[in-house]
């Protein structure tokens, strides 16, 4: 553990993890309450983003419909709301279920297939389920729904806004200790293993299948765990938290971070939402109105990314050892 | 018989206008195993390109004819500066590129001609209705589409299966280091193939303009349908993205056009009015999943 | 490399604590957060309702109540997600005195609670009028100058009822504001309902099954809604098919300021419904829209006059308050007064704090300069209420 920290990867993360973990303190040092929100997003985020690295980063495989379970975890919570059922204890058990099966479901499905195939199977399942949420009228169809925030009555209350940061705070912590437990384990080694070669794996005697069923579940899960969070963080769901673009974006972050890292899906998350925020004023610095025309320069930084920094953001912080 | 008839050219007039799109992505995918998401924005550029060339020269026919070149051009500077670089890399790498370059496009098409959109119209002689059968007026610039869908697609056809360069498409759809070994010139036939793929989508772009409408973002909507449609017909089929292109065409078209009635059959009139709509909207995708499960490469995909 | 990265992580933040502080050390002016589309397709919309904002601006002087005020735009990029964090910046960060603009009711509805309840901060909807918000989610600190989604659809049936058309084929994109615009007609006119597509969305481009249909049905007119480019596609191909001239089109928010360019002589004769049109004969209004085309040569659009309202209706109350905007009861009281020279005419406020207004059908024309517009033809409702303030508990 400390001599984790001599390395500059080691420090950076270290520090970066410290700085999340007192952020509510600070934002109310300086009055920024507004950094906290986005703090506050960037950590559900990047709960989904470890979650996709799951399967993306370690077992090579491309779901292009991650943000579902945003939707499903949401809209298990929002439903629930919409009928009075409040409390924490009943939603958020009922909605990881809800997202634990879709996964299992869909998966048993799509891993049948390989590459562009898989990519495409994944974004279908994530548009059936899409277009049914643009359809539910009685929780909004697509204006979606206006919900109350989950009760845990005596224990805390999530109204209070850094009470529900560090309670997602928590949630990402716990969900890096659990990819980095599976990342270690015989099971992540046989998930690794297969990515590269899924034929030796399978001669090997290893049911490629049901291990990659299994984490594909798994990552499902913790999807579903964001889009509780990110339900709650809004106090609103609508179909539009599940849209493809956000399976795009989700990938974006994972590439960007560094793939099958613990911590990159966290680095590329924070560089998305840093860059989201500041490139716009940043563009204004240089030229008063181009502000609004950041994409022009994000979309050829992404070209860049893809091309010349492999390891995303993590390779960065120098050679893995 | 009229109407149904009516409602299948109109399948295949859509089907047709997808298979140009997917034509050109499921060459560069089976040639140079390239995901290739800025294929949208090669079709929104041809739309627009053509805008320009045709208020420029006043005529559609003249206009359209000058901007294909263009895109050609647009489509090997693109293979040069990006695409290139990217065929050796993982899929990853190339939608994190390729989506990037999505982004640049559609801001570009802002920053030149506006955010407003533009309109481009239907040319003079053909803004009118043809009868294809006494008594049934069709539009007679739906019916040019067809003409000159179906035309592309015989030459494609004549091409992939009658020339040299058909015959190292193929090679190079079913082994790829194959036609290296064979001495083949290996970066111009990329390009060349990345160009011809720019233009079919550049087509499809100019060609829907006038039914559409030229906005930014245009290629976006459709992108994810033409991956649906070479996904289903096995990717780096020619004959697949043809076939699948007709049966989504359809699809489609059964799904809006017969779809409320055949529902209330056997539900009443207002769950079938408002379940109907929902359904046409997620068929394709349902048929895709389905074909997948049943076929995981496609419908005439390589088996592996 | 890591340098760098890190350099511009403090520019970054350094851009945005700059951002927030320089202004505050002014004499703190009023600052209004406006939160539109910027970027991609729907960019045009934000466009006309900035220039309008911009023009209130002028025409006031740059001042309310004696003082300064400014603008601050966010874009939410036709996204809720983005909609709602935007309008938390400009509540929490650049602190704000009222947030206007949304043309989306999905971002609306995302933003709504952030900015009334967490922020207590006035929220005046310059476009957007879902539902919820007329009926049980009314909010002391939620205004609009625009309408609920039911009423502009059903100004259009009636009268289309009191022209005796006997029967109807309806058609809106498969969303939300799709289907309230088709129960809104449905309201209102009486005869018969021959048929109704909502088509996909927003990704339909073609209309040609839906086209064939109606050809077969036959009948007695069209009503549609297709807001933006779709209500170009839509145009064009009902033309192309042959249908101009045989069926007639109604349409809500299909044919405006903005894709008339677009629509050309295709939209000619087409009726519509519209609580404000550019010809309306108050003297605001005339003074607007003659400075609007003078400046950018184009026409407004009721995005842009609905956004120039928004300002004037703050102005009113900033003027009434003598500036103090410190006594947020007093700066509702004044507000719900409407005490301000409106763009459509004077109107009152409904309990739920919608315009109490008048509906006006318009037809698209020719100006004399050539360039396409639309025109007032004939009023169809009179001081409409919208169909859901019982159901707002406020009173």
């Amino acid at each position: 553990m400390i001599a984790a920290l001599r390395t500059p990867r080691g420090l950076i993360t270290a520090l970066v993890l410290l700085v999340l973990a007192v952020l509510p303190l600070l934002t109310q040092a300086f009055d920024q309450r507004y950094l906290l929100s986005i703090g506050t997003r960037i950590v559900i985020w990047s709960i989904a983003a470890v979650s996709l690295n799951m399967i993306l980063g370690y077992g090579g495989l491309v779901s292009f419909g991650h943000a579902v379970f945003f939707g499903i975890g949401g809209y298990a919570v929002g439903i629930l709301s919409a009928h009075g059922v409040s409390s924490g204890w009943i939603q958020w058990p009922v909605a990881l279920i809800a997202a634990t099966l879709w996964a299992a479901l869909i998966g048993a499905l799509s891993l049948r297939t390989r590459g562009l195939y898989f990519i495409m199977i994944t974004l279908a399942f994530a548009q059936l389920v899409y277009y049914v949420g643009g359809g539910l009228e009685a929780y909004g169809a697509d204006d979606g729904l206006n919900i109350s925030r989950s009760r845990f009555p005596g224990l805390i209350d999530l109204r209070d806004k850094a009470t529900f940061y560090w309670l997602c705070f928590a949630a990402l912590c716990g969900t890096l200790w659990f990819c980095s437990r599976f990342a270690n384990s015989r099971f992540g080694h046989v998930i690794r293993g297969a990515k590269s070669n899924d034929l030796r794996m399978t001669a090997l005697g290893f049911p490629v299948f049901r291990y990659r069923l299994v984490a594909f579940t798994l990552s499902g899960t913790f999807g579903g765990l964001a889009g509780i969070l990110l339900a709650n963080e809004g106090a609103y769901i609508s179909p539009a938290m599940m849209s493809w673009v956000k399976s795009g974006d989700l990938i974006v972050i994972v590439v960007l971070g560094g793939m099958g890292t613990l911590f990159g899906p966290l680095f590329g998350t924070i560089a998305f939402f840093v860059l989201e925020e500041s490139l716009p004023p940043l563009l204004n610095l240089f030229a008063k109105g181009w502000g609004e025309y950041w994409q022009i320069v994000f979309g050829p930084m992404l070209i860049l990314i893809a091309l010349y920094a492999r390891g995303g953001i993590d390779s960065l912080f120098g050679q893995r050892s | 018989m009229d109407y149904l008839l009516l409602q299948m050219l109109n399948g295949v007039q859509l089907g047709l206008l997808m298979f140009l799109l997917a034509a050109g992505l499921t060459l560069t995918f089976g040639i140079m195993d390239l995901v290739n998401l800025a294929h949208g924005s090669l079709y929104m550029m041809g739309a627009y390109i053509a805008w320009t060339m045709i208020s420029w020269t006043d005529s559609f026919v003249l206009g359209a004819l000058l901007a294909l070149p263009v895109i050609f051009v647009l489509g090997l500077v693109v293979e040069a500066v990006v695409a290139r670089r990217l065929y050796v890399r993982s899929h990853l790498d190339q939608v994190l590129a390729t989506f990037g370059l999505i982004l640049f496009f559609n801001e570009l098409v802002r920053v030149i001609w506006g955010p407003a959109g533009k309109s481009i119209a239907v040319p003079a002689f053909l803004n009118r209705t043809v009868e294809i059968l006494p008594g049934v007026p069709y539009p007679a610039y739906r019916f040019a589409i067809i003409v000159v869908g179906a035309a592309v697609a015989v030459l494609l056809a004549w091409l992939v299966a009658r020339t040299r360069l058909g015959m190292l498409i193929r090679a190079g759809a079913s082994n790829r280091r194959m036609i290296g070994a064979l001495g083949v010139n290996i970066e111009l036939l990329f390009s060349l193939v990345f160009g011809l793929g720019a233009v079919f989508a550049g087509l499809a772009g100019l060609m829907a303009a006038p039914i559409t409408s030229v906005k930014i973002g245009m290629g976006d909507d459709i992108l994810i349908l033409a991956f649906v449609i070479i996904v289903i017909g096995g990717i780096g089929s020619i004959k697949g993205a043809f076939i699948a292109a007709m049966v989504v065409g359809q699809i489609d078209i059964v799904g809006r056009a017969f779809l409320p009635d055949l529902l209330k059959t056997f539900l009443s009139a207002s769950a079938a009015s408002s379940a109907a709509p929902a359904i046409s909207q997620v068929l394709v995708y349902v048929v895709m999943a389905g074909v997948l499960v049943w076929r995981p490469t496609g419908l005439f995909g390589q088996r592996t | 490399m890591k340098s760098k990265l890190f350099g511009t992580a403090t520019i970054a933040a350094l851009a945005t604590v700059a951002a927030g502080t320089l202004p505050a050390m002014a004499q703190s002016p009023i600052k209004i957060g406006f939160v539109s589309t910027f970027s991609g397709p729907q960019a045009a919309i934000g466009e006309d309702m900035r220039r309008s904002v911009e023009l209130a601006k002028e025409h006031l002087g740059g001042k309310m109540g004696g003082k300064p005020f400014e603008i601050v735009y966010e874009d939410d990029q036709f996204k809720p997600d983005v909609g709602k964090q935007k309008s938390e910046k400009l509540v929490q960060q650049d602190k704000v005195n009222f947030v206007t603009g949304y043309i989306w009711s999905n971002v609306l509805l995302a933003s709504l609670k952030t900015v009334t309840d967490e922020g207590d901060t006035i929220l005046i909807s310059a476009n957007a009028g879902p539902s919820q918000i007329a009926g049980d989610l009314c909010n002391k600190n939620f205004f609009s100058t625009s309408w609920q989604n039911d009423q502009t659809p059903m100004a259009m049936g009636e009268y289309l009822q009191s022209k005796g058309v006997k029967s109807l084929y309806l058609m809106a994109g498969n969303y939300a504001a799709g289907k309230d615009m088709l129960a809104g007609v449905k309201r209102t006119f009486k005869g018969q309902i021959i048929g109704e597509d909502l088509t996909k969305w927003p990704d339909q481009l073609d209309f040609s099954a839906e086209l064939a249909k109606i050809r077969a049905a036959k009948p007695d007119g069209i009503f549609i809604f297709y807001p933006g480019a779709h209500g170009v596609q839509f145009l064009t191909q009902y033309a192309q098919a042959g249908l101009k001239g045989q069926i007639p089109l109604y349409q809500v928010f299909s044919i405006d300021a903005i894709t008339l360019p677009l629509q050309k002589e295709l939209a000619l004769g087409t009726l519509g419904a519209q609580e404000w049109v550019n010809d309306l004969p108050n003297d605001a209004n005339k003074k607007y829209v003659a400075d609007f085309k003078k400046k950018h040569g184009v026409y407004p659009s009721y995005y842009g006059a609905q956004s120039y309202d928004a300002i004037m209706l703050i102005a009113s109350a900033a003027e009434a308050l003598k500036g103090d905007l410190s006594n947020k009861d007093k700066v509702r009281a004044e507000m719900k007064k409407a005490n301000f020279k409106s763009l459509r005419g004077d109107f009152k406020y409904n309990t739920n704090q919608f315009p109490i207004q008048n509906f006006y059908i318009q037809e698209a024309v020719k100006d004399p300069e050539g360039m396409m517009t639309v025109k007032t033809i004939a009023t169809a409702m009179k001081d409409a209420k919208d169909p859901f303030y019982e159901k707002c508990p406020m009173k």
